[in-house]
């Protein structure tokens, strides 16, 4: 997928943005604060519907404004066109596919794929499971959506049954309904364990392998999928847990427990690992997830990198510039505050790409 | 708001109550009633006949004049089948098709517990009753799609299983007439799942 054209207005600090971009590498490269992440985040917008770093929309309007308006022209490896425009205003947002509005949003999920790698990213290692699990769901949702369905469904499901455990204790049929809601978290619950174990289990050779490339086979790796389903049935799981969750009136135990750990060395990379060593690691499992997606979805993802050079060796910058430079990638934006680092790097590679350069007041030169 | 009189409060109170109406809705109606006296009472009237006479069937709790509804009552219809809906406008959506010639039987809402309703607080005693006494053939599930009604399906299917008679749902899946690039994935993936022998549609 390549984005050929965008026009930002008054999204987060752009006013009136319009710019062309190539088809390979374009870098956006300024001082701090003149939107060079919200810029990618407007092109993530695009593609989810959402902003990757604000989840309240009211936000990502520009200051004294009531609108905002995202327009992109894209087209796939058959050459053909796809536009897509999306505004907010009055809380409303509409958004429109080759000038055809969406009755749902989430039809738009996987029109366009891509993958962002942003400094934020370091919450996946240093925050809770639920991120995590956020993360994958969001991914996985993207590739399969009977995932979603599924996760959907568990969740209501779920919400029900803890409405159960927590209100209602004397009815006769309690226990009966009980084991109606067992048997749908059973039913849907192991379908999701399923995907995520086959996921986890399908990328981590490439995760491995990404990670290997860009610490010189220096230190070792790997990803964990922890659930309580691998050792026991669903089924099983719920009834065993059933006089505890009847104290908690809680459900305890279930795929909405599982987590993802991330390893170096036999430990948890959270403890273990320097910062540039999670970067690359996390760089390592979204450049899996780059693969995936365009095995899954046959078109080649649109990739953004922010500030992606941060707390990386020299070496490590070199060694991704080789993976970046493959056949496998294509359009590709990278943020920079420095453009002399950056020219370097892309000289050192012999990458040839487009610069977008931006000064304080906000106004940029192109060059090539 | 403020309000002149404390009977047109107490009035407007009374009408927001109802689902959908708001106060100032509910003003612009009392305001109407008080112009309109005759229809005033023509509404008064005809509110104390529907509270006062109208009751629910005691077989299927369908509403109905009488002990029993005219469904219930009718000789025609078949008393081996019975179709459980949620709420009495299912019953007069499914009259409508002029397609079943079976009875009803109305659950008067979906179990959620979020919302506070269990199975106790739904006609399904009743209905496990009237199947226990043998008679019928076929059940029919007729709830929503949600996962509320998927629930509701499920949980009455155990409590009547064992008794034997044939437990059967309507089909869910393209809306006839419509274009199936317009359908969403999950109707669309179910229709294909559950898809049926050609020599069926034949029939009809």
């Amino acid at each position: 997928m390549i984005l050929k054209f965008l026009s930002i207005i008054n999204f987060k600090n752009h006013e009136n943005t319009s710019l062309k971009f190539d088809e390979n590498i374009n870098c956006i490269v300024g001082p701090n604060g003149v939107g060079k992440t919200n810029l990618l985040d407007s092109i993530h917008y695009l593609s989810f519907s959402k902003s990757y770093f604000n989840s309240i929309e009211s936000f990502n309007i520009k200051e004294k404004e009531n609108y905002f308006m995202i327009k992109g022209e894209f087209f796939n490896q058959e050459k053909q066109e796809l536009d897509i425009n999306c505004s907010y205003t009055n809380k409303k947002k509409v958004l429109k596919f080759n000038n055809k509005k969406y009755d749902k949003l989430s039809n738009h999920i996987g029109k366009i794929p891509l993958i962002i790698i942003t400094p934020i990213d370091s919450n996946l290692i240093n925050g809770s499971g639920e991120i995590r699990r956020k993360f994958i769901d969001k991914f996985l949702s993207q590739i399969d959506s009977s995932y979603l369905e599924s996760l959907l469904f568990y969740n209501k499901t779920l919400n029900q049954r803890n409405a159960l455990l927590k209100n209602s204790h004397n009815t006769n049929d309690y226990i009966d309904l009980l084991n109606t809601y067992d048997d749908s978290l059973a039913e849907f619950g192991t379908q999701i364990f399923n995907k995520r174990r086959d996921y986890i289990s399908s990328i981590i050779k490439t995760v491995k392998k990404y990670y290997n490339i860009i610490s010189n086979d220096r230190e070792d790796i790997d990803v964990e999928y922890y659930s309580e389903l691998q050792n026991n049935s669903f089924k099983n799981l719920l009834k065993e847990n059933l006089q505890k969750d009847l104290v908690l009136q809680f459900t305890s135990s279930g795929i909405h427990r599982d987590d993802f750990i991330f390893k170096m060395k036999e430990t948890n990379i959270k403890k273990t690992g320097s910062q540039g060593q999670q970067k690359s690691f996390l760089i390592s499992l979204k450049l899996a997830n780059f693969d995936l997606l365009y095995t899954k979805t046959n078109e080649k993802p649109i990739l953004l990198l922010d500030d992606v050079f941060d707390k990386l060796d020299d070496n490590r910058v070199e060694q991704i510039m080789t993976i970046l430079n493959s056949d496998n990638f294509g359009q590709i934006f990278i943020t920079d505050t420095s453009f002399n680092r950056i020219n370097s790097v892309m000289s050192t590679a012999k990458i040839s790409c487009k610069y977008f350069l931006y000064n304080f007041n906000g106004t940029y030169h192109e060059k090539t | 708001m403020n309000f002149s009189s404390s009977i047109i409060k107490n009035v407007v109170e009374a009408i927001s109550n109802f689902p959908g109406i708001g106060q100032k809705t509910a003003l612009r109606l009392v305001i109407y009633l008080l112009r309109n006296k005759k229809n005033a009472y023509k509404i008064s009237n005809t509110i104390k006949e529907l509270v006062d006479k109208i009751n629910y069937c005691s077989i299927c709790f369908n509403i109905t004049e009488f002990k029993y509804c005219e469904i219930c009552q009718d000789p025609k219809r078949d008393k081996h089948t019975i179709c459980i809906v949620e709420d009495i406008s299912d019953i007069m959506a499914i009259e409508n098709t002029m397609q079943y010639k079976g009875q009803y039987h109305v659950l008067g809402g979906l179990i959620s517990p979020i919302d506070g309703i269990g199975p106790s607080n739904l006609n399904i005693e009743p209905l496990i009753n009237k199947l226990s006494n043998g008679n019928i053939k076929e059940v029919i599930f007729a709830l929503c799609a949600s996962m509320e009604g998927e629930t509701t399906n499920y949980y009455i299917f155990k409590k009547i299983k064992h008794i034997g008679c044939e437990i059967t749902t309507i089909s869910k899946g393209i809306s006839i007439g419509s274009e199936l690039e317009y359908a969403d994935q999950i109707t669309l993936g179910r229709a294909l799942i559950n898809r049926y022998s050609f020599e069926n549609t034949l029939k009809e």
